[in-house]
């Protein structure tokens, strides 16, 4: 009995790492739906981007980093990631999204699935084949719980969790909570849900709503970059098409999530992440795509506008 | 000189005879090395190409939803139809053009369902529901040993050929025309541009709806059976990203406009043999993708920008207008 337990609580772990690293990207997506309502669908390659970012800086940096401790230099790596891919979506956003405001929504749409096909081919060109990603501190499992196990003699059970693990969790959680303080207690925070409430008003009323869009492009392609470096490091095989598997999968965990909502994302993320592991726990990994996308659908046909989204009012 | 372009834009017996040219032509290649083996190849690719096009142009387009699985569809009409030619009737040719409606119909059907479930949503969310399912029918298709698994189908015969890809291209644009140009098309118009109002106004917004999706996955299903016997049919193909490459054909050309679907499939296909051939193979897809937004920036409509070429529309419409 408690070794499956103890199992429930590994996979649960593993859930937990998945879960905090999709909330991440999905996070880009919900931030920007609720400022300008568009899906920027070029968010899944600057994750990506995230994850090369990193391993560049590393080879240019491993002379200075060494004479620091690990985790200092994973804190300045993270940093770095994340203002190079929060200052390139922001600039995306000024050269790609901003002259097209006006026009039709879906010439938007398109201009983000051309930048990200842009962002991903680009990419391609400079790394034909995949990558190995550093390592940036060793990665040592703690036991946290050892049993002998139940059928087999000298054979045991235990409960693991990765220095690497922690940290991903540690860095997705501080940086929600980081994220949830701003957009509830600060004034740019009140400016950017002022902007996703009523976009026409709010700059009679003042607010450099530019400058907020810009803002928001930084910090949610910023948390994008910084999961597309987490990401790196616990998957350490990086490829220019793991913007589109991974981006795309986080983008439905924010929708189920309700897109446009903080929390919502958050959720969603973490749900996919569970599902995910759940399905490759119960049946083959080759399934895992299959069972977790039919069950989005299944949410979506149910709750339509996600889990805590809101229908969008409809008027004639 | 404009007199002379409009006289050519206003004469209705340009069409048929360019498809009767056509016709004739192509089956002429059939016997004589009109084309290249090579030159075959990419006029047959265009071909399918325009009958994607067109097809998602019917949802996309004149309908103003935002589909992204019509590589889902395509797939469906590849892996029925060839199912059908390589395991049910192997080596009877002459039940090829079954083979490529049975796959339309299974597209159909499909498409269908996924009309159903997407009533309650519309925008943003419908994007979501064709993207799960284009993810759910691909990696069906990984898990199905029957079909090949991982690896996907072998040995399809080729049977698809200049002639039978013209052949439907012709039928596909004569049914979307025909429907863009019908009560059914004024209604799914209606839809795009204010889907409460033309309830009000007495649309039935879900038959349209239903029969738009239905006739779209009906002719993906089709490029799918004619693109299945002329290559190797992987499930990593009907990828997210051939969905994009529709996209880009659908919107580089413009939408509501069936001129423009030709276009934009012509133009792509033929800048993608032939950046290849300058060995820019691998810039390909930068280049396209700039081109795709450069276009949106500066002409957010497309090259046709929801204009039509004269030569499609009824007569009814070209009272009163001038110009091309």
């Amino acid at each position: 009995m408690l070794d499956h337990v103890l199992y429930l609580a590994q996979q649960s772990i593993n859930a937990l790492q998945q879960g905090s690293i999709y909330a991440l990207i999905a996070l880009g997506y919900t931030m920007v739906y609720g400022v300008l309502t568009m899906i920027n669908f070029a968010h899944g390659d600057l994750f990506m981007l995230g994850a090369f970012a990193c391993m560049l800086l590393v080879s240019v940096l491993t002379p200075v980093l060494v004479v620091f401790p690990p985790l200092l230099s994973f804190i300045v790596i993270l940093l770095l990631v994340m203002i190079i891919i929060g200052v390139l979506g922001a600039s995306i956003e000024r050269v790609a999204y901003r002259p097209l405001r006006n026009a039709p929504r879906v010439s938007a749409i398109i201009t983000a699935l051309g930048c990200g096909l842009l962002i991903q081919s680009l990419t391609l060109v400079i790394f034909p084949y995949s990558k190995s990603m550093p390592k940036l501190f060793t990665n040592t499992t703690f036991e946290l719980f050892e049993m002998p196990h139940p059928d087999a003699a000298g054979a045991s059970v235990t409960l693991t969790i990765t220095a690497l693990q922690i940290v991903i969790i540690c860095v997705s959680l501080i940086l929600m909570v980081a994220l949830d303080f701003l957009i509830r207690k600060t004034r740019y925070g009140m400016a950017m849900r002022a902007i996703s409430f009523d976009s026409r008003t709010v700059p009679l009323m003042g607010i450099p709503v530019d400058r907020i869009i810009s803002t928001t492009f930084l910090i949610g392609a910023g948390l994008g970059g910084a999961a597309g470096m987490l990401y790196g490091l616990a998957y350490p095989v990086i490829a220019p098409s793991m913007g589109i598997l991974v981006g795309w999968k986080a983008f439905i965990a924010a929708v189920v999530g309700g897109i446009g909502s903080i929390r919502g994302a958050v959720l969603g993320g973490f749900l996919l992440g569970a599902v995910e592991v759940l399905a490759v726990v119960m049946f083959d990994s080759s399934y895992r795509d299959l069972i977790s996308y039919s069950l989005l659908l299944l949410i979506l046909i149910f709750k339509p506008y996600g889990l805590l989204g809101q229908a969008p009012n409809q008027k004639v | 000189m404009s007199a002379f372009l409009s006289q050519i834009a206003r004469n209705r017996w340009i069409l048929p005879t360019l498809v009767v040219t056509g016709f004739a032509v192509s089956i002429l290649s059939h016997y004589q090395p009109i084309f290249s083996g090579y030159t075959q190849i990419i006029l047959i690719t265009i071909g399918i190409n325009i009958i994607l096009c067109v097809s998602l142009n019917l949802v996309n387009g004149y309908m103003g939803e935002f589909s992204v699985g019509h590589a889902g569809f395509m797939s469906l009409g590849a892996y029925t139809s060839a199912v059908f030619t390589t395991k049910w009737t192997p080596d009877i040719p002459m039940l090829f053009p079954v083979a490529v409606i049975f796959g339309g119909v299974m597209a159909a059907i499909i498409g269908l369902l996924l009309a159903l479930l997407s009533f309650k949503t519309r925008g943003d969310y419908l994007a979501i529901i064709t993207l799960a399912f284009l993810m759910i029918v691909k990696s069906s298709w990984e898990n199905i040993s029957y079909v090949g698994g991982p690896a996907g189908l072998l040995g399809v015969d080729k049977y698809t050929t200049l002639p039978w890809t013209f052949f439907w291209v012709v039928v596909t644009m004569f049914v979307i025309r025909n429907l863009v140009y019908s009560k059914f098309g004024r209604a799914i118009i209606a839809i795009r541009e204010d889907e409460i109002a033309a309830n009000a106004m007495g649309v039935r917004v879900r038959e349209a709806k239903i029969l738009a999706f239905v006739v779209s996955s009906f002719f993906g299903g089709v490029a799918g059976a004619l693109y299945s016997h002329l290559n190797f049919i992987n499930p990593k193909y009907f990828d997210i990203v051939k969905s994009t490459e529709i996209l880009v054909m659908v919107y580089l050309g413009g939408i509501s406009s069936l001129g423009g679907s030709i276009l934009g499939a012509v133009v792509f296909t033929f800048l993608f043999y032939q950046l290849e051939n300058m060995g820019l193979g691998y810039w390909r897809m930068v280049i396209l993708s700039s081109l795709l937004i450069l276009l949106m920036l500066f002409r957010p409509r497309g090259i046709m920008g929801m204009r039509e070429l004269t030569w499609f529309l009824p007569k009814r419409e070209l009272k009163g207008r001038r110009k091309l």
